[in-house]
């Protein structure tokens, strides 16, 4: 060695094959494009793809460390069946064929269908291919299927899409080019980790001012300006007083709001009325379509008169109480949002919050002084959905970003709708400086996917009438029996949580143990560890996972799970069907699902195989299309009944979603020759195209396109004819909700149409305000909060993919075990020491745990770090490795329902709109460990065993390098 | 002469590890691997890294800062480890300040690291001789790497571009013109070793509202303020009482 | 420091092999001088076999502490700038030496080299001796300056740590020297005895000097330095990893906080005050038992001392390495 020799001179003087290839990072959902240095066919290097829109060539810890993902010993290899009379949950199983497994399936999905297709769930978890498996299950015929929106951030997709046609999670973001002030929300990691990582690092180098809301500091919170640590679930107070200080220092966009927003149009105030509470409408006939027709009124300030919105020279009302002509009372909606907010004053939420008044008073002022008089001017000309020329595109440079703190309380949506209200207030949606779209957001509010109706949407042998998933538009979009009772197996879309637009994967298991609404037979689990961190409660589920019935039968009949790896999830299944991993296949990240779209235009991507896959792995995705042909639903097979695709990549070149309609999963290279974007036909060579572009699709949208897109004439026009959207009317900003209010309409028995089980109308009435209102957490309201004065939350860990990366030789480095983290002066009142152990008890469970003393947190709470404790012997780890041992998990101490009081025995412990799961609600208290107590984490499971075919585990070395043998 | 170095950005560290192990990555298939790991999927799992990642609390809540720290060898201008060395196997290149280990003739005496004040050497207990960062010196002339990638992995990597690497001593470069503007220091500057490497400290933004800028004329309340007034017809008390 | 087993061996084996040999040429040089009878060959030979053999089993306890043995020759490589180098010649070169005393001895060599010009009867083992002295003297200041030369190490920073290598080694070898007296040439126990006594509560003073020294250290390395925050309350919340690396095995002792005093107590009173009580009652009629009691408590003393030298000494790199988290 002595000189160093260059990696070049290395790999010569070594005679080594060198390969390089671009594809799509998994390593979490980011989605970040990835350069692949393959050395004589072993992975040696993964950077960042430098043309990536996306990530810029940057990488993270977790991308970094794909390499030890791929050469895990952890990884499934064949199709498994568990053994004849082995018990489920003991991990044995015998290895089988294919042919085998598709026969399984095959016998068994066949006969389901035929007979009752809803027998038959599909939930899969933090995947990526949403389109392709909804369409396998609405092309089945069943309507119980989900992905992991419920258990992760509906609220924020469902808050902001009802208000604003948009979100933040992979839908939109902050414009951290051109902010002045960010204030980030409860976020630790997002989704969008790199971009993110990239544009606040830009943003705080330019200068701009940096706030963060979080009871805890760590990741990007430790370099904002600002840290304001909040009591957790107390956000929707701390949003309405800053709103309620931002307007009566009136520094709303006022401009913005008139033009923008449903705030100037009239809304009925008469309680006697039928319409109570909805806006008024002209009377003159509305086409019927997904769109909110533009026939509202504004009270005119010149003429004094109720006249159509948007009319030329008018100026509307903001404030005020007016009567029609009929007698109708009507008030802007803008002032009823002023009444609402009048006793949400700042010393109020400093109360619930723990944040001093004084603060909250300063952010307001620093938010509406910095939007108003920072006004960012773009001379790029555009024209309004009403006609009228802009000269230019003003923004207000105050942009928010906020994630799962906000959205895993089951009050997320209110406190959701809250911030979108702010940020509409402050002027900021889809403006320069502020909040942007990507597409294909903004969309109609609600979108216009609408769920099934009514047990009679689901047909034997036929795909089910309607999408598995959708989003309501008042109660007569639920998808409910005649007696109002829910027909999915988690019942979402029922009167429990009619918004629930993404779910609730973590009921399915409670409830098709409990056959409440209806036993099921066959559960598929795709790429959710639902056994372990994606299910509260877990004791109980894994019990449920095994349980009988009186006749010795399981109570879910049948458990498929399709993983790459030996999780905790994987002993429970009858059958395992073992994934490729993201260097082994091809994959989509489509317009159709959540695409990596820019704020500039549409962007989707790609994944090629890099390198074989291992054993007899194979690709989901190849499973769905084999099981489709087999099964002959209609997608997948010509009219004869002949299979349509070959596989997976012919299947993307060639469906479209209709015959001939020129949309598929791809939008890039269209055409028969790839001369079309978004729309054209099949093109042979498409995936060739984009491999040669770095495995992206990117559209840049001209420059007059990329603002104001809820009322971009333009941009409407365009989306429109690339098929984006059906109609290109404008997408009003709704400050007040309508939607919501034909909720509350049926709860109080005034609404035409579909209405609430009794036992549910005050729930209803209560939580469908049409306008944002602060109330406590679900759990808090039925909790001790004497006995149990603590929150518990979860911080996701950069260098950790939720329980993936524990079989991740460098990454599980980072991460061995997690710590209580708690501040030193509670740790001192409780009697615990540094580094201590402690129980940490909740109403539901109680776990023992060891705690860290810190002063980054607020003193009322205690966090760790998500998903690192694991089942010994779980994941190829030695059965006493430090994950199993000293680890924990905090799913244990938070459940899955709560008492329902007038609502039912029980009810999710989820936000009753949309069914978010309520992660960051559970209350516990903490005592320190007695000394005789084993230094070990509690509860305790039994070790899981290597499943066959699982690679040898290195015990001692493991050294290596893209040359010689992976393991030493 | 040359000085190599990295100026780590402390302003924009978000400590997400991902000069840690693409630093690893980069490093355990190259010519300074392997980098190898023991116990790698049992207790208590140890291995080589040339970079970490540390975090720090500074202050007291509710006025804390928490400050990632990454350190790898800062390739010290006046580097203490290397002429403890009896072997040689450290040395520091004259032509660009590198210090490296030549693993041939290092006989894992770990003399060199009892030197190095920052703790940043490490043994591998595997193949027993001392490893450092290197500056990823295979990477940086390796002139079949487009210009722009010819920077450490760890540089390469880092999603906040917290990581600059250049020449500390040409005045003109990036670094040095970071470290001058932006007040650059070096780690315990009281043993005199010169660090190469230097950090760049928090800054802090603030937006003062003055009370004037509250009230203003185009203060939108004053045309909100101006309700309609009533129509004639609406009651008053001309219709019912005379006085 | 972590104390390693094969440093601790080597150092307090050597320092008694040197120690050794620097009582027997004592004797050498006072008999030249006829300030003392002629001992038997007899004690010369046996005398630096046993010198030899301690040098010989440090030098052989310090290759487990090399990664790579094989190429220990190589350290031999920097004797300009490193003190391990250094001390890497010259363990060899004393060993020679002392072997070429012994053999010179055991062959009974008496030529005058320098014919009878000087006052002192140039034998040839004078020489060889003296050679071997200059040696043994090189060799305390080596080791010592191995780990007097490391600044950062401020608990060794200090020329005391030469001067207790020194000593240290010189009582253990003067005690071994004593009991080899007592067996081979008994008119010269009571000499090295003495001597032994006072060396060991001269090296006992140097080294409660140090401890007293190291009890009033200041660090010159703080948080503050180490990361450039200029703060009073500065926390590691974590290292960076959780299984431990080679920073927290090499520079921290590990041992519980009573362990550590109590291994301080021990060489405090196992290396000073009871080898030289022990060498008392040797002198005072309780013969060979006492004296080679004296140099087993003694040894084990300095190993205790030794232990505890490394387990002292905090190195400034742990300041990075505080917390698992
Ligand atoms: N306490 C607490 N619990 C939480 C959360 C929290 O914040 N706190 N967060 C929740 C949230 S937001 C989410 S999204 C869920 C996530 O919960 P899950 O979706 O259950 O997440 P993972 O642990 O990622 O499990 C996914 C499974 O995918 C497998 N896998 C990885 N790569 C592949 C692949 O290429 N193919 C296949 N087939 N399988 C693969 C992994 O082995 C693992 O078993 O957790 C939720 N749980
Ligand atoms: N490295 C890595 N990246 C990931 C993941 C991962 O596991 N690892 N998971 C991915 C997934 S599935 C998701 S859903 C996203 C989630 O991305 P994030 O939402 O950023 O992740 P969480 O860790 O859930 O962060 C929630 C934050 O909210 C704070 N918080 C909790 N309660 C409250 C509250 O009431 N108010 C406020 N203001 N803050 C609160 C917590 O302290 C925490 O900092 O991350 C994605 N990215
Ligand atoms: S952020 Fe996610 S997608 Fe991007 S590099 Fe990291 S793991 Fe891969
Ligand atoms: S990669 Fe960059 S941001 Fe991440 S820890 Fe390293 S220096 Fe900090
Ligand atoms: S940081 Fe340590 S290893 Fe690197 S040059 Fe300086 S003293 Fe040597
Ligand atoms: S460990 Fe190797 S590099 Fe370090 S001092 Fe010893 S021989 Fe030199
Ligand atoms: S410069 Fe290279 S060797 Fe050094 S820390 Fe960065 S990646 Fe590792
Ligand atoms: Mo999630």
């Amino acid at each position: 060695m002595s000189e160093p020799l260059t990696e070049s001179e290395l790999r010569r003087r070594r005679g080594e094959r060198v390969e390089q290839r671009n594809t799509t990072c998994y390593m979490c959902a980011c989605r970040c494009g990835i350069r692949v240095t393959v050395v004589d066919g072993k992975v040696r290097y993964i950077q960042g793809n430098p043309d990536h829109p996306l990530n810029k060539g940057v990488i993270c810890a977790k991308g970094a460390s794909g390499i030890m993902k791929q050469y895990s010993p952890a990884r499934l290899t064949q199709p498994l069946l568990r053994k004849p009379g082995a018990e489920r949950g003991a991990g044995e199983f015998e290895p089988i064929s294919w042919d085998e497994a598709f026969r399984i399936l095959e016998e068994r999905l066949a006969r389901i269908r035929e007979t009752d297709p809803k027998k038959f769930a599909l939930f899969t978890g933090r995947d990526q291919m949403q389109a392709l498996t909804g369409l396998f299950a609405k092309q089945f015929g069943t309507p119980n299927y989900a992905a992991h929106g419920g258990v992760c951030s509906v609220n924020m997709a469902a808050g902001m899409i009802y208000t604003i046609g948009g979100s933040f999670w992979e839908f939109g973001g902050p414009d951290l080019d051109r902010a002045k002030l960010f204030v980030m929300i409860g976020t630790a990691e997002d989704h969008h980790s790199n971009p993110l990582k990239i544009a606040i690092s830009k943003f705080k180098r330019r200068g701009g001012r940096f706030v963060s809301i979080n009871p805890v500091r760590t990741g990007y919170s430790a370099i904002a300006d600002e840290w304001v640590p909040i009591r957790p679930g107390t956000d929707g107070a701390l949003l309405l007083a800053i709103t309620h200080e931002i307007i009566r220092r009136g520094l709303y966009d006022r401009d913005f709001l008139v033009r923008y927003t449903n705030a100037p149009q009239l809304v009925n105030v008469d309680p006697e009325s039928p319409e109570y509470g909805l806006l008024v409408r002209t009377r003159d006939p509305v086409p019927e379509g997904c769109f909110d027709p533009q026939n509202q009124l504004w009270w005119d300030r010149h003429t004094d008169r109720p006249v159509r919105t948007h009319t030329e020279g008018a100026d509307p009302y903001l404030l005020g109480s007016f009567t029609l002509e009929d007698g109708t009372p009507v008030k802007p909606a803008f002032q009823l949002l002023v009444d609402r907010l009048k006793d949400y004053t700042p010393e109020w939420a400093s109360r619930i919050t723990g944040i001093p008044a004084e603060t909250i008073r300063r952010l307001a002022h620093e938010m509406g002084v910095t939007a108003r008089d920072h006004r960012i001017e773009l001379p790029i000309p555009w024209t309004d959905a009403w006609g009228r020329e802009h000269e230019s595109v003003t923004g207000n440079p105050v942009a928010f970003h906020a994630m799962r703190g906000l959205a895993a309380h089951s009050n997320g949506f209110h406190t959701i709708r809250a911030l979108s209200i702010l940020m509409t207030v402050l002027g900021t949606i889809d403006r320069p400086g502020g909040f942007r779209h990507k597409a294909p957001f903004p969309r109609p509010i609600p979108p216009c996917a609408k769920p099934p109706k009514g047990p009679e949407d689901v047909r034997p042998g036929q795909p089910l009438n309607g999408m598995p998933l959708g989003w309501p538009a008042g109660p007569d979009d639920l998808f409910v029996d005649e007696r109002g009772e829910p027909v999915r197996i988690d019942k979402g879309f029922s009167w429990e949580y009619p918004l629930s637009v993404h779910g609730l994967m973590h009921n399915v298991i409670t409830n098709a143990w409990r056959g409440d609404p209806y036993r099921i037979d066959t559960l598929m689990i795709f790429m959710a560890n639902m056994a372990w961190n994606s299910t509260m409660n877990t004791v109980e589920i894994r019990r449920m996972l095994n349980d009988k019935d009186e006749n010795g039968e399981y109570k879910i009949p049948f458990l498929v799970v399709c993983d790459a790896f030996q999780s905790e999830m994987v002993a429970f299944a009858d059958l395992v069907l073992p994934d490729t991993t993201y260097l082994e296949r091809h994959d989509v990240m489509s317009l159709l699902d959540r695409p990596i779209s820019e704020f500039d235009g549409p962007v989707d991507s790609v994944r090629v195989p890099v390198v074989p896959p291992l054993g007899e792995c194979k690709p989901f995705q190849e499973v769905l299309i084999e099981l489709g042909s087999r099964l002959k639903l209609p997608a997948f097979v010509n009219p004869d009944g002949s299979r349509k695709y070959r596989d997976y990549p012919d299947f993307i070149v060639n469906y479209e979603t209709e015959p001939g309609s020129g949309i598929g999963f791809l939008a890039g290279w269209r055409g028969k020759g790839g001369e079309k974007h978004l729309r054209g036909e099949p093109n042979p060579r498409q995936w060739e195209m984009y491999e040669k572009n770095g495995c992206v699709f990117h559209y840049e949208l001209p420059r007059s396109y990329q603002y104001f897109r809820n009322w971009n004439q333009g941009y409407l026009e365009w989306a429109q004819r690339h098929r984006l959207t059906r109609y290109a009317e404008p997408i009003m900003i709704q400050i007040y909700s309508e939607v919501l209010q034909k909720f509350r309409l049926a709860a109080e028995g005034k609404w035409p149409g579909r209405q609430p089980p009794q036992r549910l109308r005050e729930r209803i009435r209560t939580y469908f305000d049409p306008l944002p209102f602060y109330h406590e957490p679900l759990e808090a309201q039925v909790t001790d909060t004497q006995r149990y004065p603590l929150n518990a939350v979860t911080q996701r860990p950069m260098a950790m993919y939720h329980s993936w990366d524990s079989q991740n030789a460098w990454l599980r480095q980072i991460h061995t075990y997690n710590y209580l983290y708690m501040s030193p002066q509670l740790g001192e009142r409780l009697g615990v020491e540094d580094g201590g152990w402690v129980w940490v008890e909740s109403p539901w469970g109680k776990v023992r745990c060891r705690c860290r003393f810190s002063e980054a947190v607020e003193p009322n709470t205690v966090w760790t770090w998500n998903a690192i404790g694991k089942q010994p012997g779980a994941w190829n780890l030695a059965p006493d490795a430090n994950e199993g041992r000293d680890g924990f998990l905090l799913n244990h101490l938070i459940s899955e329902e709560l008492p329902g009081g007038a609502a039912g025995a029980r009810v999710s412990n989820s936000d009753p709109i949309t069914g978010q799961a309520g992660w960051y609600d559970v209350r516990v208290r903490i005592y320190p460990a007695r000394a005789d107590e084993p230094g070990r984490t509690w509860p305790e499971f039994e070790p899981a065993r290597p499943v066959p075919g699982e690679p040898e585990r290195p015990r001692r070395w493991l050294v290596f390098s893209a040359r010689g043998k992976a393991r030493a | 002469m040359t000085q190599l170095a990295l100026v780590i950005d402390l302003n924009v560290c978000v400590g997400c590890h991902a000069c840690v192990t693409s630093c690893k990555e980069w490093n355990t298939s190259g010519w300074a691997g392997p980098m190898a790991d023991e116990n790698p999927y049992e207790r208590d799992p140890t291995g080589t890294f040339f970079n970490r990642v540390q975090t720090f609390e500074v202050g007291a809540f509710p006025f804390t800062e928490t400050v990632h720290f990454p350190k790898s060898c800062l390739h010290c201008e006046e580097p203490p480890c290397v002429p403890v060395c009896p072997t040689g196997a450290s040395y520091k290149r004259a032509e660009d300040g590198i210090v490296l280990v030549d693993y041939d003739k290092c006989i894992g005496c770990k003399y060199c690291s009892w030197a190095c004040p920052y703790g940043v050497r490490e043994l591998d207990e595997h193949q027993k001789v001392m490893k450092k960062c290197t500056l990823c010196v295979d990477r940086i002339y390796d002139e079949s790497l487009p210009e722009a990638e010819r920077k450490p992995a760890c540089v390469l990597a880092c999603p906040t571009n917290a990581r600059l690497f250049g020449d500390v001593h040409d005045p003109e470069s990036e670094v040095s013109v970071a470290i001058r503007e932006r007040g650059g220091y070096a780690l315990m500057p009281e043993w005199g070793t010169k660090p190469a490497n230097h950090y760049l400290p928090r800054r802090k933004t603030r937006i003062e509202v003055t009370e004037e800028e509250l009230v203003r004329a185009d203060n939108p309340l004053k045309k909100e303020r101006k309700l309609p007034k009533p129509a004639f017809d609406e009651p008053s008390l001309d219709d019912v009482t005379s006085w | 420091m972590h104390p390693a087993f094969s440093v601790i061996f080597l150092t307090t084996l050597i320092g008694a092999g040197q120690g050794l040999f620097l009582a027997l040429y004592t004797v050498e040089l006072y008999a030249a001088l006829e300030l003392l009878p002629a001992p038997p060959a007899a004690f010369y030979t046996w005398g630096s076999l046993a010198a030899l053999a301690l040098l010989g089993l440090g030098l052989f306890a310090s290759f487990f502490h090399l990664g790579h043995p094989e190429r220990a020759w190589r350290a031999a490589a920097r004797w300009r700038t490193s003190w391990l180098s250094r001390e890497v010649i010259v363990l060899p070169a004393l060993m020679a030496a002392v072997a070429a005393y012994g053999l010179a001895h055991l062959l009974g060599l008496d030529w005058r080299i320098f014919g009878d010009a000087l006052p002192l009867p140039g034998h040839v083992t004078l020489l060889l001796g003296g050679i071997g002295t200059v040696l043994a003297f090189a060799l305390y200041l080596c080791t010592g300056m191995i780990y007097a030369c490391i600044r950062f190490l401020q608990e060794w920073h200090t020329p005391l740590t030469v001067i207790n290598y020194t000593l240290l080694g010189g009582a253990s070898g003067f005690t071994a020297a004593t009991a080899l007296a007592a067996v081979l040439s008994p008119a010269h126990t009571a000499f090295l005895g003495r001597w032994a006594i006072v060396i060991t509560l001269l090296g006992m003073a140097t080294r409660v000097a140090s401890l007293v020294r190291n009890a009033r250290l200041k660090p010159k390395s703080t948080l503050e330095s180490a990361i450039g925050v200029r703060h009073t309350r500065i926390v590691q919340r974590s290292m960076g990893f959780m299984g431990g690396s080679f920073n927290t095995r090499e520079f921290f002792h590990g041992a519980p906080p009573v362990v550590y005093e109590a291994v301080r107590w021990a060489f405090l009173v196992l290396a000073f005050p009871l080898p030289a009580l022990l060498l008392a009652v040797g002198l005072e009629g309780g013969g060979t038992p006492a004296f080679a009691a004296a140099f087993a408590v003694q040894y084990l003393g300095l190993l205790a001392e030794r232990w505890f030298f490394f387990a002292q000494a905090n190195h400034p790199q742990n300041l990075y390495y505080q917390t698992v988290g």
